[in-house]
């Protein structure tokens, strides 16, 4: 991760519309960004939830690989992350992870093959921000050289997500409402050349909306012009991934954690798992035949005291069996929530433990996540 | 001198009596943002002044709530528990934290009035 108070803040493109509409602005990631609207976290997050919230996302990193074809592309890549590309189709996206040798997170990932038969070889990156410059480091330095590494640092990122999301989006691209959740497609809006996924951080359906630095203040005006759009800050983004049960980096996965002990083996294909071929594979097939030391489990207090980041969960015994590695209220559930590594033995849901808050042990139960259904776009 | 008083950290006393109310200021509220919980000070407990009283706690963080005052709570806001917004919408009346009985009376001598307590904010 990057640290904050070694360079100067940077400014997304956004930032002037920010403190226009009334943001507190915050530094995240070495960026200004805004961390609420006057209206409040909870509005926000309620907002997202019933219609539709717009993000400004464009701190994060965005790049192209760029072979021969899809194989030969999608080959490079699989030598540094888990999941499948291979069979990707055109226009579908992924989430993976790049790897350290010993299988811990470096950052975590979403991976998109260019819909465009002649973008066949093209594959679009997004990384998380505060690890956007260690991440290209790490593509140039393994990538061969047949594949060439083109960062889009002038390329702003728009989330758009709740339910009213594809009806309002349609209005400007028509051909999004018919996506499936996790495809990709370009288009224009307004004659502005656009990259559009169906993806998102908040468990709701939504879109991420890739565009040039210059047109992004014109569409996210156009956007929040619509009744069912308000700008929503980085304060809801955190509260609605935590009830979605969504990982974020530097919390629940760092260079220790496994994807395995992070429960998103999901994202590691049938392929993958039994043929290897990716940094950390040793560890990985490991904890996936014989079961990970320690877990990502969601955690639910009973009482109303939300338990924060660091907090120690300890089993009926007294004994240390993990730590909470994101804890808050959660608005929709209205109620705290949190998630946490704990030793397998306590992982199983239903298990009652205590978490210690301010020197006080408070009941709580381990529990299935996501806190809040997720309802994405399934067509 | 007016009955209230400030604390550089956003806390507000009202003296009435030997009794004190106290509670978090409307800046310290509108910094916090939505308060979505509040541990007040236990009856009985004897505060001292400038130490952790209560917990106040928004979307994103706790915060810790001091004592502008010694003494002993004599009567906690228990309100608040099943309704911590109230924090934000009448922080200075309705969302009080505590009452304590007022242990020694000079303590208030090293707080703000109203008054300075403004100038203080316009620094910030």
């Amino acid at each position: 991760m990057t640290d904050p108070a070694s360079a100067p803040t940077k400014r997304t493109p956004l930032y002037d519309l920010h403190v226009a509409l009334g943001a507190r602005i915050v530094p995240f990631a070495g960026y200004d960004m805004p961390v609420q609207y006057p209206t409040g976290i909870l509005t926000e997050h309620q907002w997202t939830r019933t219609e539709a919230g717009l993000f400004d996302v464009s701190h994060m990193g965005q790049c192209f690989l760029i072979g021969a074809d899809h194989e030969t592309t999608a080959r490079a890549l699989e030598t540094l992350i888990p999941a499948d590309i291979v069979n990707l189709k055109p226009g579908q996206q992924r989430y993976s992870q790049f790897l350290t040798e010993d299988g811990g997170i470096l950052d975590d990932i979403m991976v998109t093959r260019s819909a465009l038969p002649e973008e066949d070889g093209t594959l679009m990156v997004v990384v998380n921000a505060g690890c956007k410059d260690q991440d290209f480091a790490h593509l140039a330095k393994h990538l061969p050289k047949t594949i060439k590494l083109i960062l889009a640092p002038h390329r702003a990122l728009l989330a758009l997500q709740g339910p009213k999301a594809a009806s309002v989006l349609a209005r400007f691209a028509p051909d999004v409402a018919t996506m499936p959740f996790m495809s990709a497609l370009s288009t224009k809006i307004d004659g502005v050349p656009v990259h559009i996924s169906r993806s998102g951080y908040s468990g709701e359906d939504g879109y991420e909306i890739s565009i040039h630095e210059d047109k992004v203040r014109a569409l996210a005006e156009k956007l929040l012009k619509e009744s069912e759009v308000k700008p929503i800050g980085l304060g809801a983004r955190d509260s609605l991934r935590l009830e979605a049960g969504l990982c974020l980096y530097g919390h629940e996965l760092d260079l220790t954690t496994s994807p395995v002990e992070a429960n998103i083996q999901w994202s590691i294909q049938k392929r993958r798992r039994e043929d290897g071929g990716f940094p950390g594979y040793e560890r990985i097939k490991r904890e996936l035949t014989e079961g990970p030391k320690r877990k990502r489990v969601g955690i639910k207090p009973e009482g109303r005291a939300p338990a924060r980041e660091g907090t120690e969960i300890h089993d009926d015994a007294g004994d240390k069996i993990g730590v909470v590695t994101s804890g808050g209220f959660g608005p929709t559930l209205n109620g705290p929530c949190a998630m946490g590594y704990v030793d397998t033995a306590h992982a199983a849901l239903g298990t009652r433990v205590s978490l210690i808050v301010r020197g006080t042990p408070m009941p709580a139960e381990i529990t299935a996540m996501p806190f809040v259904p997720n309802r994405f776009y399934r067509g | 001198m007016g009955n209230t008083h400030y604390t550089k950290d956003h806390e507000y006393v009202r003296v009435e009596g030997d009794v004190a109310t106290f509670g978090i200021t409307d800046y310290a509220q509108s910094q916090l943002g939505d308060v979505v919980f509040v541990e007040v000070p236990k009856v009985g407990a004897h505060l001292k002044q400038g130490a952790e009283a209560a917990v106040v706690e928004s979307v994103k963080a706790a915060s810790e709530v001091y004592a502008p005052v010694s003494g002993e709570v004599i009567e906690s806001n228990a309100a608040l528990e099943g309704t911590p917004a109230t924090v934000n919408e009448d922080p200075e009346g309705k969302g009080w934290f505590g009452k304590i009985k007022l242990a020694n009376k000079s303590e208030l001598d090293a707080l703000m009035s109203e008054a300075d307590y403004k100038t203080y904010l316009s620094t910030l």
